[in-house]
């Protein structure tokens, strides 16, 4: 059983289309990337995995479950979501915030591990430090950090994660990736939305494509970053190299050739 | 927003996880203070006006209605009569609608995520206000009693929701969009009691003055019986949704996610603030800013976590409201000041400070 499928996904606002027909199955244990230019409908379709955006066609499942039918408190056990705004109302420190991600847990043997967990999720993102500081007064990549940390302190087998290295500096970026891979390999489905293609192909297990709303390519990153497909989908000449030593893939704008490849 | 000072300087502590054992203590020791100070000032108010009766002797009448023989009675022979018919409805009533209304500014402030929503500034307290004076102009008594609290909790609950359909977008309001929605509520409502006062007779227009200005004056054990059913079940309704509150504040989606079904949330909480509003405006009119001022205070000292805030709001609320009214009724000799025109004098510049203080600290709000 899937982790998440998505079948037919299509979201219309009005009359423009940001997805028509997407898809897509998350399998526990791997990290799938979702890449792709701007507009391309990366956070629409993570909004509709998330239940957030309602789609005008198309069926997703959680755990072989329709999402509709799940109750929220259930479906909260079993998958996290981090948005991109992270902004909270009211100056709730630091400690507290992170510990409302244990909120779907109370009333449950599990409640017990909350301190653990919430320590643990505050440790892996470094904002032990800033425990008892305002939400308000944080740094950008502090407030994501922050609400990564809830994030983590859910617990859950399925995460979705919109953007999670956005206004992090190349450390915490691969700290953020680094656990989310580490779920992953204990048997969580992570779907992450990045934009970095080197950061994906370092460390998702499947990159899917997104172009005009429908996903042009969906595999391993090896076969996905592709030179001249990346360069068709985003408008602008791209290469892919080896790390002379590691042989990681690196993304990198061709700044070389003077080539413009027509949209 | 921040309410502690930025440049406090934040402790680097090295402790491995974050433990609110400190905050829990402080916030014990802020509802057992509270809660004695309002058990006192209730004493003392109920023992001053025209006729004093003495601390000791308010205590006394009290124990022995309750059938226990302890302390003194009141020495003067109207002493009894007094408290019980005149003085005692009056500060029961005052607690209930200081904490209505108290509890109805912080779950408004947590419904809107916004710190400067309120039942009076958005105009909640006028639309039941309005409400309450046309059942009086139009003699409506289809339900007796609760006839005027009735109308009240009607009007509230349509400007309540007529204000959070006008002045949300994604799940939060602007203080901006929130303070104009409030004006234009505020201003439609004054043109609905103007209309009122026009259509109603001079008795019915000095009913609709003593709306406007909000008084304590006349409480009876009858009132306090509508009321504090209301209060009761509002209050009741509100602590149970604290830890819902506390997520909102991550945000709509945010606290779906986490299991919160916002919706459902949002409605039930909507008809708490028209309930608690209405309970406070059907028979003492408008007292304003105290849904503001106290839940202000409130966080200040234990923080914005709502399972505090909610019951320390509610006994602050009444313990602001006890000493308001006392201080309406002896401030001025022989004369009993609306109470409403008091927590207006003071909640108005409290407003005006907060505004700028947001003003100030753009962006730290959200």
């Amino acid at each position: 059983m899937n982790a998440l499928q998505a079948r037919g996904i299509v979201v219309r606002y009005g009359p423009t289309a940001v997805l028509s027909g997407v898809d897509l199955d998350v399998r526990h244990g791997e990290v799938l990337a979702l890449v792709g230019p701007n507009g391309a409908g990366k956070s629409t379709l993570l909004g509709v995995l998330a239940g957030d955006v309602t789609a005008t066609h198309g069926e997703v499942r959680v755990l072989g479950r329709p999402l509709s039918e799940w109750r929220l408190r259930d479906l909260a056990r079993e998958r996290a979501v981090l948005t991109q705004e992270h902004v909270v109302a009211f100056p709730f420190p630091v400690g507290e915030v992170v510990r409302m991600g244990r909120s779907p847990w109370r009333n449950r043997p599990e409640e017990d591990l909350d301190d653990l967990l919430v320590a643990d999720a505050m440790d892996t993102t470094a904002v032990t430090h800033l425990s008892h500081r305002p939400f308000g007064l944080l740094s950008g990549g502090e407030k994501g950090r922050t609400s990564f940390a809830r994030v983590l302190a859910q617990a859950t087998d399925v995460l979705l994660l919109d953007e999670p290295t956005a206004a992090l500096d190349i450390g915490h970026q691969e700290a953020v990736l680094e656990r989310a891979r580490r779920r992953a390999d204990d048997g969580a489905a992570v779907v992450v939305v990045l934009h970095d293609l080197s950061l994906a192909a370092a460390w998702s297990d499947r990159v899917a494509l997104l172009h005009r709303g429908v996903v042009a390519a969906d595999g391993p990153p090896t076969e996905v970053l592709e030179p001249a497909l990346l360069s068709e989908v985003y408008a602008h000449p791209i290469d892919v190299v080896a790390h002379p030593v590691t042989g990681e893939l690196l993304v990198l704008a061709d700044r070389m050739s003077r080539r413009r490849i027509a949209p | 927003m921040a309410i502690v000072s930025p440049t406090s300087p934040t402790p680097v502590s090295a402790r491995p996880a974050p433990t609110d054992a400190p905050r829990r203590a402080r916030a014990t020791a802020l509802l057992a203070l509270l809660a004695g100070a309002l058990l006192v000032s209730a004493l003392a108010a109920a023992g001053s006006g025209q006729l004093a009766v003495p601390l000791p002797e308010v205590a006394g009448s009290v124990f022995h209605r309750v059938g226990l023989d302890i302390g003194p009675l009141p020495a003067h022979p109207r002493g009894d009569v007094t408290l019980w018919t005149i003085r005692f409805p009056r500060v029961v009533m005052a607690m209930l609608v200081g904490a209505a209304l108290a509890v109805a500014g912080a779950v408004m402030q947590g419904v809107f995520g916004n710190p400067l929503a309120e039942p009076s500034i958005v105009g909640v307290s006028s639309g039941a206000a309005v409400a309450a004076a046309s059942s009086i102009v139009f003699g409506l008594t289809f339900a007796g009693t609760w006839t005027i609290a009735v109308c009240a909790f009607v009007g509230g609950l349509v400007t309540t929701l007529a204000v959070y359909g006008l002045s949300r977008a994604d799940g939060r309001t602007e203080v901006v969009t929130l303070v104009l929605t409030g004006i234009a509520v505020n201003a439609v409502a004054a043109a609905g009691l103007g209309m009122l006062m026009f259509l109603g007779d001079t008795q019915a227009r000095e009913q609709i003055v003593f709306w406007q200005l909000g008084s304590l004056n006349g409480s009876r054990w009858q009132y306090v019986g509508v009321v504090a059913p209301l209060v009761a079940v509002g209050i009741v309704a509100s602590l149970l949704s604290a830890r819902s509150l506390d997520l909102l504040a991550l945000g709509e989606r945010q606290a779906r996610h986490l299991g919160v079904h916002v919706e459902r949330l949002r409605i039930l909480l909507v008809v708490v603030v028209a309930l608690l509003t209405a309970a406070a405006v059907s028979f003492c009119g408008i007292v304003a800013f105290v849904g503001l001022v106290v839940p202000h205070l409130v966080r200040m000292v234990t923080g914005p976590g709502h399972r505090i805030l909610l019951p320390a709001s509610m006994l602050a609320g009444a313990l602001v409201l006890v000493i308001a009214d006392l201080g309406a009724r002896t401030l001025v000799a022989y004369a009993d000041l609306p109470i409403g025109m008091l927590t207006s004098l003071v909640g108005g510049p409290f407003f005006f400070w907060l505004l700028r203080r947001t003003r100030r600290t753009a962006g730290g709000w959200s």
